[in-house]
């Protein structure tokens, strides 16, 4: 009964239910957060162990213009990916919303990115090559064969299509419940189709705009696989210095102060938008 | 207007099916390279399937899945009701800690992870990278997911049931256990649908934390793409496809029918 809950009652409940889980994100979160914080101020000893001396040398190091040309690609990549889904994922948003069979096509759009992630990275690999469908089809007009692997090109298509629900289905939650009579209402004050669409359509639909912006860009700059498979060592972004620092080079003190500087990008877009937002923002990422 | 969006629809939905239809078509092609069709073929499942250790990557990608689903999905839900239920101090600290799997890209929760084991190994001389650290990988971006699904699910609860609940003499985990569960249960299956999902899915926090043994289907199917374009690959990749289509059909239906 609650109104007899003693503090060591209450006390209990809250070790019951918060206590495994919230050890656990201690344990595996914050912890190794710290570490990758820690670890980005030591040194690579001479067997690729962490060691001393202490120091800011790592983040030194990333001003060299290989790394910054990296970081631009990185960030070329993510937001030239979240141009792309917007572009693709904006209206298709709302021809969903707006079609009677609105399940189904979520359903289909759902499908593809149910697909293991590699597969579907795989593919464009397969479509791509230079024996690949798209030169295939470019030769029946007499075109080509062109290189389209392994290239920026490749590295940007696969990554928008990989991510492009993210796009979309915050979009469709925002349009889904918007105000249509908002629209009726700017037609009847004169308003012309695009006019009426700036001021009673567009704002509705933001948060669903900002949430998609974000989900995309952030992966779309950290992941390494689609890099390394369809870029194949010629298109090289923060996510692939990071697994190279922790594979074959065995610098973990480089590869933290990388993955620190990542997430230092991460935490500014995230920044940006709860500016944006407001603090209820985070949750509509979910 | 309606006809450009139509066409617009069209185009994107083409695009998100024709890798996934090349994929399927060439694993019953019978040229091992390129797209011309040369005639149709099971020889590429045969030798999937005479491929011992593909069952046995099946197995540990099952195993991770079903092991980590089970233990976010019991974390995560108690976490939800701790968070939605309770005031404590700290609250607030670990709502902004649930972001971080979330938010963080996959490739810095992994090495954040092997840092986390290598430390724990060189201190206390365990875990070594195994089966077992894949898990515990697995279990700490999907408590996040869930604990958030299981969340929102439990603020569109109304309070007046459980207040109800305890009004009727119903004690503490009385009320948990017959009224609050059964009504976030939508929340805590969506959640641990979600948490499998992203299980089988996963690569990259699989690719830090795996030792040797501990290799799933997304790690085979990446070393071998690794190698060059492969028709087993085309033909594992059309039978995962199968899979996820199937079972995202049964959820659809099952959804369809609750309405």
């Amino acid at each position: 009964m609650n109104e007899a809950a003693t503090p060591w009652q209450r006390f209990l409940r809250v070790l019951v239910t918060v206590g495994p889980g919230g050890t656990w994100l201690l344990l595996f979160v914050l912890i190794p957060t710290l570490l990758v914080l820690l670890a980005s101020f030591l040194t690579r000893g001479p067997y690729g162990e962490l060691t001393g001396p202490w120091g800011l040398h790592n983040y030194v190091r990333l001003v060299q213009p290989v790394y910054l040309e990296a970081f631009a690609q990185s960030l070329l990549v993510g937001v030239l990916a979240t141009l792309l889904s917007a572009l693709m994922g904006y209206p298709l948003a709302f021809y969903i919303a707006r079609h009677p069979r609105r399940d189904l096509l979520l359903f289909l759009l759902l499908l593809p990115f149910l697909t293991n992630f590699l597969i579907r990275v795989y593919a464009w690999l397969v479509l791509l090559q230079r024996e690949g469908l798209v030169n295939a089809f470019l030769g029946a007009f007499g075109l080509g064969p062109f290189t389209f692997y392994p290239s920026f090109f490749a590295v940007l298509l696969a990554t928008v299509y990989t991510f492009l629900p993210f796009f979309v289905l915050p979009v469709y939650a925002s349009v889904e419940r918007l105000d249509w009579q908002l629209l009726e209402a700017a037609y009847d004050l004169g308003a012309k189709p695009f006019r009426a669409f700036l001021h009673a359509v567009l704002p509705q639909t933001y948060p669903g705009l900002f949430a998609g912006s974000v989900l995309v860009f952030i992966p779309a700059m950290g992941t390494f696989v689609v890099a390394d498979l369809l870029g194949a060592g010629r298109v090289v972004l923060i996510g692939n210095l990071i697994q190279q620092q922790f594979g074959l080079t065995r610098d973990w003190a480089f590869g933290a102060a990388l993955s620190v500087f990542l997430m230092g990008f991460v935490l500014l877009a995230l920044y940006l938008y709860a500016r944006l937002r407001g603090e209820r923002g985070l949750d509509e990422l979910v | 207007m309606k006809r450009l969006l139509s066409l617009h629809a069209l185009l994107v939905y083409l695009f998100l099916y024709l890798p996934i239809l090349v994929i399927v078509a060439l694993s019953f092609n019978e040229s091992r390279r390129g797209v011309r069709f040369t005639g149709f073929t099971l020889d590429w499942y045969r030798a999937l399937f005479q491929d011992p250790r593909v069952l046995e990557y099946f197995l540990n990608t099952l195993t991770v899945a079903f092991v980590s689903t089970l233990v976010a999905t019991l974390l995560g839900t108690l976490l939800a009701v701790g968070l939605v239920r309770y005031r404590f101090p700290g609250k607030g600290f670990f709502r902004y800690l649930l972001y971080v799997p979330v938010v963080v890209p996959d490739v810095v929760m992994g090495v954040s992870l092997l840092l986390l084991f290598a430390l724990a190994r060189e201190l206390l001389g365990f875990p070594r990278l195994s089966l077992l650290t894949v898990i515990l990988g697995h279990i700490t971006f999907q408590v996040a997911f869930v604990t958030l699904v299981v969340r929102s699910r439990l603020l569109l609860l109304d309070p007046a049931l459980e207040e109800a609940a305890r009004d009727l003499g119903a004690r503490g985990w009385q009320t948990f256990w017959h009224v609050t569960l059964p009504l976030a249960w939508p929340g805590v299956a969506a959640g641990a649908l979600l948490a499998l999902t992203l299980s089988l899915d996963d690569f990259v926090v699989t690719f830090f934390t795996a030792g040797p043994g501990a290799t799933t289907l997304p790690l085979y199917i990446y070393s071998s793409v690794k190698l060059g374009v492969s028709p087993k690959v085309h033909a594992l990749s059309t039978l995962i496809i199968g899979l996820s289509a199937f079972f995202l059909a049964l959820g659809y239906a099952v959804s369809r029918r609750r309405v």
